[in-house]
């Protein structure tokens, strides 16, 4: 390290993040924008919720349409919200690689380990 | 928000001139911490979709268990969780409006909109607590759990009735509904060998660990580990926001020249908030 630690006079901080008032503007469209996302899936959600069984769709027609929605839903938060969309490609891989190899890995167990217990319980009884 | 790329490689974490992430250590560690609790919960969820449908015929439907609305008489199924989604949802957008008043370094947004958020969270852990309260004190109807005996099946089978939870249809207490595993619909029983059901089982209201008026107990012990960690998890959210919230108002990251702080508890928050996503899917719709 070249330069010192000097206690009294510090460096400026080269990470933080800073934007002009123009800036700010078209962020603040961006968050609520998607907070209209957020809240039209949401209510798409709980209206398919409560109607399904009177409008003669099957249920697992409607479990697959609440699992894309919850995922878009996670996707805008994330990508938003939390930023992610906007971090260099490095940070991104490091996070969601590892977390989506594994939620598949328990997906697969969840599924056939299912499939296995309930063809045990039909031999085995 | 557009530019957290930009930084200048002299004093990037990691030295040699490189930094692969571009961004600060606290904030890389919050993110791998979030990483390791997204784990935690898609764990207990994928443990609850197994027991979901390995029970799947004897479990007992959310939209028939959690039915109360605070002023509101009758059945309100998905409505009071609806707005417990919609108000984390709403402390999430007061919350990304909070850092984006830090990037302006506009101190007084900053106050604004946390402090919203922390209204947003403590109005969640109380509408959590709520729920809780009408789940462990149950119906006043309340259920029979069977005792020792048996019962012959339509198809003429024979199951034993050991801790099958059978429903009364309505206030007058003159028939009884018994849910069986592989069988398609619920099998009513009344006169003589209602009675007999009800001197040997026991009647229960609400539920525990160990027992539920709504149907199988594994759904109770799911829904106060799931809902309780997460509420943990939001406990601990409004308390280190409003520890960064006193910060704020005490100017502290104002002097220190970026609310990165408050970037950081912002992931933290919205992580909460994403992990309710999932929750009201698939322990609430599914």
């Amino acid at each position: 390290m070249e330069h010192s630690h000097d206690h009294h006079t510090p460096e400026p901080y080269k990470y933080a993040v800073h934007h002009s008032e123009e800036e700010g503007k078209k962020a603040r469209r961006v968050i609520w924008n998607m907070f209209w996302v957020l809240l039209a899936i949401t209510t798409v959600e709980v209206t398919l919720g409560l109607i399904w069984k009177n409008i003669g769709i099957s249920w697992g027609a409607v479990k697959m349409t609440f699992i894309v929605l919850t995922i878009a839903k996670a996707y805008y938060i994330v990508a938003y919200y939390m930023h992610l969309k906007h971090e260099v490609k490095a940070l991104k891989n490091t996070i969601i690689v590892p977390f989506v190899l594994f939620a598949l890995y328990l997906l697969y167990h969840v599924i056939t380990e299912g499939v296995y217990s309930e063809m045990m319980e039909k031999w085995l009884y | 928000m557009s530019n957290s790329t930009v930084m200048d490689s002299k004093t990037a974490w990691g030295g040699n001139n490189v930094s692969p992430y571009g961004a600060s250590y606290g904030k890389l560690m919050m993110w791998f911490f979030l990483i390791s609790d997204a784990l935690t919960f898609t764990g207990f969820l994928s443990a609850y979709g197994f027991y979901r449908h390995y029970y799947s015929s004897i479990w007992p439907s959310a939209e028939n268990v959690f039915t109360h609305f605070p002023f509101m008489h009758g059945n309100h199924p998905l409505l009071y969780v609806a707005l417990m989604t919609f108000i984390l949802i709403m402390s999430s957008v007061t919350m990304v409006l909070a850092v984006e008043a830090g990037h302006r370094m506009d101190k007084k947004g900053v106050t604004l909109w946390l402090g919203l958020t922390l209204i947003g969270g403590a109005i969640f852990l109380g509408s959590q607590a709520w729920e809780w309260y009408h789940f462990i004190h149950g119906t006043e109807l309340g259920a029979i759990e069977l005792g020792k005996g048996y019962f012959t099946l339509p198809d003429g089978t024979i199951e034993s009735t050991k801790g099958i939870i059978a429903r009364w249809t309505d206030e007058s207490r003159q028939m009884l509904l018994l849910p069986w595993k592989d069988g398609a619909d619920y099998i009513t029983v009344t006169g003589t060998q209602m009675n007999e059901f009800v001197t040997n089982g026991k009647e229960i209201h609400g539920a525990n660990l160990t027992h539920n008026e709504y149907g199988h107990p594994l759904f109770g012990d799911f829904f106060f580990f799931i809902t309780g960690f997460h509420g943990t998890h939001v406990f601990s959210g409004v308390v280190i926001n409003f520890i960064v919230f006193v910060n704020v108002i005490m100017g502290t990251y104002q002097k220190r020249g970026h609310y990165e702080m408050v970037e950081k508890v912002g992931l933290y928050w919205h992580f909460v908030d994403l992990v309710w996503v999932f929750v009201f899917t698939f322990f609430y719709l599914i």
